[in-house]
């Protein structure tokens, strides 16, 4: 599929900071690209090199087959960017601030009036179009934001941690625009440090640590380099010490323990279900369950990354 | 020229922006322009009674000249707060990143402040006039020197957008504001420059302050023209004000383009 958001070796360091170590991307015309990062690993950044809000020291990138330094017009005709803070006029109201943007963006007055009525019709905003954006909840106010991004049809969408800090239905309100965004065609590449939500909205992940993107794929592909997880539950949480080395013996790693009754590896390829409740008999160990499952992105994230806390 | 048309119409969006702002915040609205007729009151009344008038003439004509001044130079504190605010919010970011005009941002920004200081610098007139303050010098001059003012608040906004870039941080611009009270009143459009120990003297007679007073002063035909071995800006005040004001742009117009660039 054609790629719309290319994406090679981009450097950006501000002072001593290497914020970009060579950060190559590609995202396909139609699908949404989860940037996944730990603080730090340099997702903003590279969203505002790809909005033209930054120019890289060193690479390049392109957006909708436009350069973003050459051809920043032409790139910045075509995008929406939706940044990690509400970038919205509180002192203005909420419609006040579309038919704002509308104009920017160079819509006839009437256009951009109907735009603005039409966004927050769909969007559940219209009850709250004409009170003043500071006097609005922090989700309100996103979604002013993901709309206000949305006033020209953008063809890609760039939304730099859009769910972060808003309560679970804001979230799924969220998310419920994108995928409607995505069924009518707009591009969308959102960063985000909730592996859930990536797994939910994202076709393809990138997952970007100290400036650089170190794995992608799908969700289930990065799930697969990362190997099915063995979880063992233990009866009597004495017996922790010794289920744990058990299966250091058998995954050559040591298994993560939590709950109190419960270790869980990484099990390299081939191993079967049987050999381990052998193993763990041999060793006296009750186990309470035993099962074989799919990595969370979470894990994958956590073993990618090399952090021992998770992100989220 | 297409261009130059957009350029021109986000400006004029912009400037809408800021006037739809005003309309919802009418507190702000009362308070910017309470603001001259309390200053009348202040310095025309409570400090009026104990400062003498050099070459003598009522104090409070001698004060108009200042209080326009000083409602002049509040536009740099004005245009840096509001930039500066919409640079921290992310707001500027958006409008980079759309495909307007970068330069619609300062133009407009600028062009709304202008038309915020013309009811304010009408409120000072009225309160002026009711404290016994007049022009003496016919309409011609009282133009010129109401033209002066417009002039040089225009340079100063600019000075303002590119302040209100390099501060990013609405927080800090809040706090910078009452660093203009001092610039303001280091200068003659007050008291008298001539009592000032000396480098505080130099200070207030290179002050741009002190030459838009100078200038206002001698066009309305008010007291307190000094006369004797003056400091170039006080000897000539309207050229001074027009240096001023093409200096200060000719510095803040690029560096606050720049800033907007990258
Ligand atoms: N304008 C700037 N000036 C100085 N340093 C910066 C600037 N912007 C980013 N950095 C630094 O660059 C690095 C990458 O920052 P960036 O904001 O891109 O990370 P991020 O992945 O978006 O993190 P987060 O998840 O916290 O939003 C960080 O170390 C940050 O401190
Ligand atoms: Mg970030």
């Amino acid at each position: 599929m054609e790629s719309i958001v290319v994406a090679e070796g981009l450097h950006k360091s501000f002072g001593d900071v290497r914020a970009l170590r060579g950060l190559d991307l590609n995202v396909r015309r139609g699908t949404v690209c989860g940037v996944l990062g730990p603080n730090g690993a340099g997702k903003t950044t590279a969203v505002r090199v790809l909005a033209t809000l930054a120019a890289p020291d060193a690479g390049h990138a392109s957006v909708a087959g436009h350069d973003v330094v050459r051809e920043a017009a032409e790139v910045r005709a075509r995008i929406g960017l939706a940044g990690q803070y509400a970038a919205v006029d509180e002192k203005l109201t909420g419609r006040g601030n579309l038919r704002m943007f509308g104009r920017l963006s160079h819509l006839p007055r009437r256009e951009a009036h109907r735009r603005a009525d039409e966004l927050l019709d769909r969007f559940g905003l219209a009850d709250a179009a004409d009170r003043r954006v500071a006097g609005y909840s922090g989700g309100m106010r996103r979604r002013l934001d993901l709309i206000a991004s949305l006033v020209r049809r953008p063809e890609v969408l760039f939304l730099d941690e859009p769910t972060t800090g808003l309560d679970p239905r804001s979230r799924g309100e969220i998310w419920q625009a994108v995928r409607e965004l995505v069924a009518d065609g707009t591009t969308v590449l959102l960063t985000t440090q909730y592996l859930d939500e990536a797994d939910r909205l994202a076709d393809d992940v990138a997952v970007v640590d100290h400036g650089r993107v170190i794995a992608t794929g799908t969700p289930d592909e990065l799930k697969a380099t990362v190997g099915d997880r063995l979880d063992v539950v233990v009866e009597d949480p004495a017996d922790l010490p010794r289920a744990a080395a058990v299966l250091t013996g058998l995954a050559g790693a040591e298994p993560a323990v939590s709950g109190g009754d419960r270790v869980s590896v990484a099990l390299p390829g081939g191993l079967r279900l049987a050999g381990v409740v052998r193993e763990l008999d041999r060793a006296g160990v009750a186990a309470a369950d035993v099962r074989l499952r799919r990595p969370t992105l979470d894990e994958v994230f956590l073993r990618l990354t090399g952090r021992t806390e998770p992100v989220a | 020229m297409i261009r130059l048309r957009w350029a021109l119409a986000d400006g004029v969006t912009l400037v809408g922006r800021e006037f739809a702002r005003l309309r919802h915040d009418p507190g702000e609205i009362v308070a910017a322009l309470l603001f001259p007729a309390v200053m009348v009151v202040l310095f025309g009344y409570v400090f009026g009674s104990a400062i003498g008038v050099p070459g003598g003439g009522d104090y409070r004509e001698y004060l108009m000249p200042g209080l326009f001044a000083m409602v002049t130079f509040s536009s740099v504190t004005g245009v840096m707060t509001r930039t500066a605010a919409d640079a921290s919010r992310g707001v500027m970011d958006r409008f980079r990143s759309m495909p307007m005009a970068r330069s619609a941002v300062p133009f407009g920004q600028t062009g709304a402040d202008l038309l915020i200081g013309l009811p304010m610098l009408a409120v000072m007139v009225v309160a002026g006039l009711l404290a016994g303050w007049r022009p003496h010098l016919g309409p011609v001059a009282t133009a010129q020197a109401f033209l002066l003012m417009v002039v040089l608040r225009y340079a100063l906004s600019w000075v303002g957008v590119y302040a209100g870039l390099a501060v990013r941080d609405d927080r800090v611009a809040d706090a910078l504001v009452p660093l203009s009270l001092p610039v303001t009143m280091v200068s003659n459009a007050f008291v008298p420059t001539g009592g000032m120990p000396g480098w505080l003297r130099f200070l207030a007679d290179w002050n741009p302050v002190s030459a838009l007073t100078a200038a206002t002063r001698e066009l309305f035909g008010n007291p307190g023209v000094p006369a004797g071995d003056l400091a170039w800006p006080l000897a000539h005040p309207v050229a001074a004000v027009l240096l001023w004001s093409a200096a200060l742009l000719a510095v803040s117009v690029p560096l606050a383009l720049r800033a907007l660039s990258l």
